[in-house]
């Protein structure tokens, strides 16, 4: 395992104080090596979301230590000032629904976030173009959200979840809305996308046909994880 | 960078356009309220500069003609005439009343003025857009085209009928009434003399009297009769100053030798803006706050509503990573946008409906002006709500669980 990735060492997280202290998460170690595709299983309240809102920096931890890219962001506390350059820049994030803007068109859905951080359009344009043509959509880059399929919206959402070459990309329920095989479409894609730009992907999910293709899985129970190897069956 | 407001507002054209068009109703009623007020300052200025006066002689301690009644003795123009500073001086009677023409009547204000040779003098209509002057000491009257009378008509005031013999235009009295000329004789006949039945009634109260009734001497009585039927009494003396000459100075020295109140130009428009609609002011004033109030909580609430919609995606925006103030842009952007489109809606609706409205409706550049920055500090303010809730928006939102 390498340390460019993401790596997870003792995270806590506690809702509440006193009697009604909550121990969301009791002890989480995690490490996704650049290029690796890892599942995230547990139960409804296993602390799931708690866990991807915490990697995600838009909740803070109450301990532990969170390494992303070879950068300390958390120690016992945030070590980085801005969070939300951090969400911008050093993760990327799928949801179970795509969660596209509406009123922007494919192309600037994926443009958006290089022009949020201060590059021009048309670079953001043609870089956004790059990766919808990657990921095979590039001839809906004019089309509007609504006029997409739904395995069409959940690839421009990947198209904006990958545009900022994040270290990163937490991804919850990608496949959930999918049928099994826009669901296996979607996991090749994101699988590819791994190597190809040497992203670490953790996926969130319940989905029992995506279950068998992930090589490393970690179960989340009680606010505890733990490794276990998987499958690593082969995405038809 | 995109303008995401922009884009919002050009996704969803249909929903903007239509509230900027009920939002604009409203904006237009504002401005068409502001421009009855302007119309009202209007009506009274051009009702002094149409009266050709550069000062008022009416009734002591009264703020006549205008906003009080004033009477005075037609014979007191000849001493102010001959006033140092006064080139001219013209007797002139003001009655509000309805005018009939046929089964129709309009409501007026009767001017009477002193036909003839004294062609220009102060009360006057000093132009005519049809016809003549009145020449003829009775029944001729010059109207202004807003009664709707036509140069042959023939019109009926109290018990007299005058043919229209000339038009004029912008002349109105203060609470924009169109203005009939008539002779000034006509003129107070109509205004002080009574009707049949209480001359009647009068003459034989006379008659009863024997102080006037003396036998062997009928000529007292048919002399009282005839002073009571005679009016000798006019609303104001407006006064034409030389050249050169002081309105105030010899504003004083009229009071001061002929026991009479004198207005100036500068203090009749005090009176008929600062008194005589004063309250029709406040009114507008109130009305115009309330429209206001209303155009913001109208505002504010769609702004409210239109973000309501977009939570989801405010709180995916501010996931990725859009500062604060990229969404706090795009809503006041869009409140903005809202305020431009009904601002514009409004303008239009009020320049093209100002015309037929009864009364007449100025609308100022510089109220235009003044209505679109009001409206832009609105929208903003009324975005304040809105922003406050979105910047509240929790990001984590947008990941489930």
């Amino acid at each position: 395992m390498t340390s460019e990735g993401i790596r997870i060492e003792g995270l806590r997280k506690r809702y509440g104080e006193g009697d009604t202290a909550v121990d969301a998460l009791k002890h989480v170690d995690m490490e996704v090596a650049p290029g690796e595709v890892v599942g995230l299983i547990g139960p409804s309240g296993s602390g799931k979301s708690t866990l991807l809102k915490s990697l995600g920096a838009v909740i803070d931890p109450t301990a532990g230590r969170m390494t992303l890219g070879g950068t300390v962001i958390y120690d016992d506390g945030w070590k980085v000032t801005d969070l939300r350059a951090l969400r911008r820049d050093k993760i990327g994030f799928v949801f179970q629904a795509p969660y596209l803007i509406p009123f922007l068109d494919v192309v600037d859905n994926v443009a958006l976030l290089p022009m949020l951080a201060g590059h021009s359009n048309a670079e953001s344009r043609e870089r956004a173009l790059d990766l919808l043509t990657a990921l095979d959509v590039h001839h809906r880059a004019a089309a509007m959200p609504s006029q997409l399929s739904g395995g069409e919206q959940q690839r421009v959402a990947i198209a904006r979840g990958l545009i900022n070459r994040p270290p990163v990309i937490l991804a919850d329920e990608p496949t959930a809305p999918l049928d099994s095989e826009r669901a296996m479409a979607v996991m090749r894609i994101l699988h590819e996308m791994a190597k190809k730009y040497q992203t670490a992907i953790i996926i969130v999910t319940h989905d029992e046909k995506i279950i068998p293709t992930f090589k490393r899985i970690y179960h989340i129970r009680d606010g505890v994880t733990s490794e276990e190897a998987g499958e690593g069956r082969p995405i038809s | 960078m995109i303008s995401l407001a922009g884009r919002d507002i050009l996704h969803s054209w249909g929903k903007f356009v239509f509230t900027g068009f009920g939002l604009g109703l409203l904006i237009g009623v504002t401005l068409v309220m502001a421009g009855v007020y302007r119309g009202m300052v209007d009506d009274g200025k051009a009702l002094l500069d149409n009266s050709g006066a550069d000062l008022w002689v009416v009734q002591r301690d009264t703020l006549g003609p205008y906003a009080e009644s004033s009477s005075i003795s037609d014979d007191l123009y000849r001493t102010v005439l001959a006033m140092p500073g006064v080139a001219q001086a013209a007797n002139v009677t003001y009655l509000t009343m309805q005018v009939r023409q046929g089964d129709n009547d309009v409501r007026a204000m009767v001017v009477g003025i002193i036909p003839g040779d004294a062609w220009g003098s102060p009360g006057w209509p000093p132009y005519l857009v049809d016809g003549r002057q009145i020449t003829r000491g009775h029944y001729e009257a010059v109207a202004d085209i807003a009664a709707g009378f036509r140069l042959g008509d023939e019109i009926t005031i109290r018990r007299n009928r005058y043919r229209v013999v000339g038009l004029t235009r912008r002349m109105v009295s203060s609470s924009g009434d169109p203005m009939v000329f008539i002779p000034l004789k006509d003129a107070q006949e109509a205004q002080f003399l009574k009707d049949n039945e209480a001359i009647l009634q009068n003459r034989r109260r006379t008659a009863a009297n024997p102080a006037f009734n003396r036998p062997g001497q009928p000529d007292i009585l048919d002399a009282v009769n005839a002073s009571q039927a005679n009016s000798t009494s006019v609303n104001a003396i407006l006064v034409r100053l030389a050249p050169g000459s002081d309105a105030e100075a010899v504003a004083q020295s009229i009071r001061r030798w002929k026991r009479l109140t004198v207005h100036t130009r500068a203090e009749m428009e005090d009176i008929l803006i600062g008194k005589l609609i004063a309250t029709s002011s406040k009114q507008i004033g109130m009305f115009l706050a309330i429209l206001s109030v209303v155009s913001a909580a109208i505002v504010a609430f769609i702004i409210y509503s239109l973000t309501m919609d977009k939570i989801r995606e405010i709180a995916v925006l501010k996931l990725i990573g859009t500062r604060n103030r990229t969404i706090a842009g795009m809503i006041l952007q869009q409140a903005l946008a809202l305020g431009a489109i009904g601002f514009a809606v409004g303008k239009i609706t009020a320049t093209f409906t100002a015309p037929y409205f009864p009364k007449y409706v100025l609308l100022l550049s510089q109220d235009a002006i003044t209505g679109f920055m009001a409206v832009l500090a609105i929208c903003a303010l009324a975005s304040l709500i809105a922003i406050r809730m979105a910047l509240k928006v929790d990001p984590a939102e947008a990941i489930g669980g």
